[in-house]
């Protein structure tokens, strides 16, 4: 009897996992999910560090003293509140439009069978496989001809015209999501005298607030971490500057930036290689986006399951 | 008599014929309710057609025309002066740098699409067990998704720490020697970064994850009943479950890594692009050679996503002859006898109506 139990213990039964295979399951998890923080971990620690200490083979995870300095050195050097602030217009106003317009095209294409409609999703499935460098250049002659380079205006009208960043996967979430809105309660709904505007924002919008929930969320982290229009639209080698700029192209300019911000500075200038430094900046560039993660994290999480893009 | 048959078929024909026509006209008076549909339908799609011709049909167009010409810029403005398929023989003639990238980031995607698909299906195979704390897990490895960009990347990867630490590069570079170097250079790359790679995965994971808890557990359960081991259990209830994923994450991974921001050829591009006509280290800049540059590499990437569906889509064709002879042995033959029956009745109904 008893080693019918231990062998129950040990290799689990139909209600229960085993012992061995819950350790193995659980130590793979736990050392595949250090593994995966093990970067971000070690940015933490570094960014604590002072010079010393980062000198010091003896320390490498826990600082001497906890060192804040590197973080307000970081904060002067990438000009983070302006930053932050231009960070967040950037991202914020791109989202909004992009969610508008890529929600009616994608209710447009659920909802109603008109002539060409399989060559327009022939097309959106296109413009999601063909890789933006090839648009790159021609995009970049045209916004300048309307002198919309170095200026919000490039990162709106794109996603005005839903053709902003990865605007294809949005459409195809959106196309699905409506799919599944029952075809009777858009009837009804006319019968009752709803048009086709009001019905879509009356009856298809509110039943589509998880589909909305995932893409608002997912337009605004890429917009905030999009490096390749910002850079092109923004970043060096423009005719035209106004100012505008983002936390991940401050951090990209860090090692410039970094010798006009020290000589302002008061005290011996610190090593613009400092690791530590550096860290504390990387560091301060993905905090925002930490804290949001950290809030919405369940959104974030249970959103690719409630998109249906696995399907119903 | 073989006179007559011809007539007949071709009176046959005539009215055939005729009756298409006549279908057409139907269907080509479309009721005031369909164009009203119609009307809505592009009311709405409206904003993104207008998007798809100047932003995607246009600069495509600009972008092929650019890639045959030189590209001057002149105080009046922009100057193309056709050179023919000049900037794409310089590109595999003179432009070595960008050939040696290209051919190197191929070597790379490949197995990094099949480092992350199949490390995401582990994972989420993982987390569909009956484990604890099975939130806090998916919250770990999707954190990546959000932080894990162009410069925060490079200065990990400059930081070193994007590497697993337990990994002894040099040993591995040295049991791969045998390798001429073309190849060997990034499959070392690809262990340098194998975090980096590994960060990747979180929205395949989720992907798979929801694909996995969509299967009933009974499934397995009655085929527990009948014998199965898990490793039957895998292959007749799981990968069937998660082929269709399989290919959405395999496409969606392609697409990601040939258009992140860590990739080197965006990054030449750009460089190569704003450089003038000779870029750096000697090799052809310019706008013109840039489209070219970007007309070759997408085309490199549009092969590379055709061999992943014709290698993932292959197997669907496989099952397909199947389902179709059962449906032409069994289920049709049965059909048209129900068919024959009913209309029999039907028939006998008429007739007794008449009487």
């Amino acid at each position: 009897m008893t080693r019918l139990k231990l062998r129950k213990l040990m290799f689990g039964s139909r209600e229960r996992n085993g012992l061995i295979i819950n350790v193995v399951v659980y130590t793979l998890l736990i050392s595949i999910g250090f593994v995966y923080l093990y970067p971000i971990l070690h940015m933490l620690a570094t960014s604590f560090m002072r010079p010393e200490d980062i000198l010091d083979s003896g320390v490498r995870w826990i600082p001497s003293t906890l060192h804040f300095s590197n973080y307000r050195s970081a904060v002067m050097v990438m000009d983070y509140w302006n930053s932050l602030w231009k960070n967040l217009q950037v991202a914020l106003f791109p989202t909004i439009l992009q969610i508008i317009t890529t929600s009616m095209a994608g209710y447009a294409f659920a909802r109603y069978d008109f002539p060409l409609k399989k060559l327009w999703l022939g097309v959106l499935l296109f413009s999601f496989v063909i890789p933006p460098q090839i648009t790159m250049i021609p995009t970049y002659v045209l916004y300048s001809d309307l002198n919309l380079i170095g200026g919000i205006w490039a990162f709106i009208v794109p996603s005005l015209l839903g053709q902003g960043f990865q605007s294809a996967i949005f459409i195809l979430i959106f196309y699905n999501f409506h799919r599944q809105v029952p075809r009777s309660l858009i009837e009804a709904a006319e019968i009752d005298g709803a048009g086709h505007v009001s019905s879509f924002f009356r009856i298809s919008m509110p039943l589509a607030v998880p589909a909305l929930v995932v893409t608002t969320l997912f337009s605004f982290v890429w917009y905030w971490n999009d490096v390749f229009w910002v850079n092109l639209f923004l970043g060096p080698g423009n005719t035209r500057h106004t100012g505008l700029t983002t936390i991940l192209l401050e951090l990209q300019r860090f090692q410039t930036s970094f010798g006009a911000a020290v000589s302002t500075v008061a005290g011996g200038p610190p090593d613009p290689n400092n690791e530590a430094l550096r860290m504390a900046g990387t560091m301060v560039a993905i905090l925002p986006l930490i804290v949001m993660y950290l809030i919405l994290q369940r959104q974030f999480v249970q959103s690719v399951d409630k998109a249906g893009i696995t399907g119903e | 008599m073989e006179k007559v048959i011809h007539a007949n078929t071709f009176r046959m024909k005539c009215v055939k014929l005729a009756n298409k026509i006549k279908g057409l006209r139907k269907s080509m008076r479309i009721s005031g309710r369909t164009r009203r549909n119609w009307f809505y339908a592009y009311a709405f799609l409206m904003p993104w057609l207008i998007g798809v011709f100047l932003l995607l049909i246009y600069p495509l167009y600009t972008s092929f025309s650019f890639s045959r010409s030189q590209v001057r810029f002149p105080p009046t403005g922009l100057v193309q002066f056709p050179v023919g398929w000049e900037n794409y023989t310089n590109i595999f003639a003179l432009d070595t740098v960008f050939m040696t990238g290209l051919v190197s980031f191929t070597l790379q995607l490949i197995p990094q699409m099949a480092i992350i698909v199949s490390f995401a299906l582990i994972i989420s195979m993982l987390l569909n067990g009956r484990i604890k704390a099975r939130g806090l897990f998916r919250a770990v490895f999707f954190l990546p998704v959000i932080i894990a960009t162009g410069p925060v990347m490079s200065e990990l990867i400059n930081e070193g720490v994007a590497t697993v630490p337990a990994v002894n590069l040099s040993a591995i570079a040295n049991a791969m020697d045998f390798l001429p170097p073309m190849v060997l250079e990034p499959i070392v790359g690809l262990f340098t970064q194998l975090i980096m790679i590994l960060w990747n995965s979180g929205v395949q994971i989720l992907i798979f994850l929801a694909a996995l808890q969509k299967i009933n557990p009974e499934q397995y359960e009655a085929a527990k009943m009948d014998g199965a081991s898990g490793w039957e259990c895998f292959w007749k209830i799981t990968s069937p479950a998660l082929r269709p994923m399989l290919f959405l994450n395999v496409i969606y991974t392609v697409v990601w890594l040939a258009n992140s921001d860590q990739n080197p050829i965006i990054n030449m591009l750009h460089i190569r692009m704003i450089a003038g006509v000779l870029g750096p280290g000697g090799m052809p800049g310019g706008y013109g050679h840039a489209s070219a540059m970007a007309w070759v590499y997408s085309i490199v990437v549009l092969l590379i996503i055709g061999l992943c569906w014709v290698v993932l889509h292959e197997r669907k064709d496989k099952d397909k002859p199947e389902t179709k002879r059962l449906e032409q042995k069994s289920y049709l033959p049965k059909r048209r006898e129900i068919v024959r029956k009913l209309r029999k009745s039907d028939m006998e109904g008429i007739g007794v109506d008449k009487r």
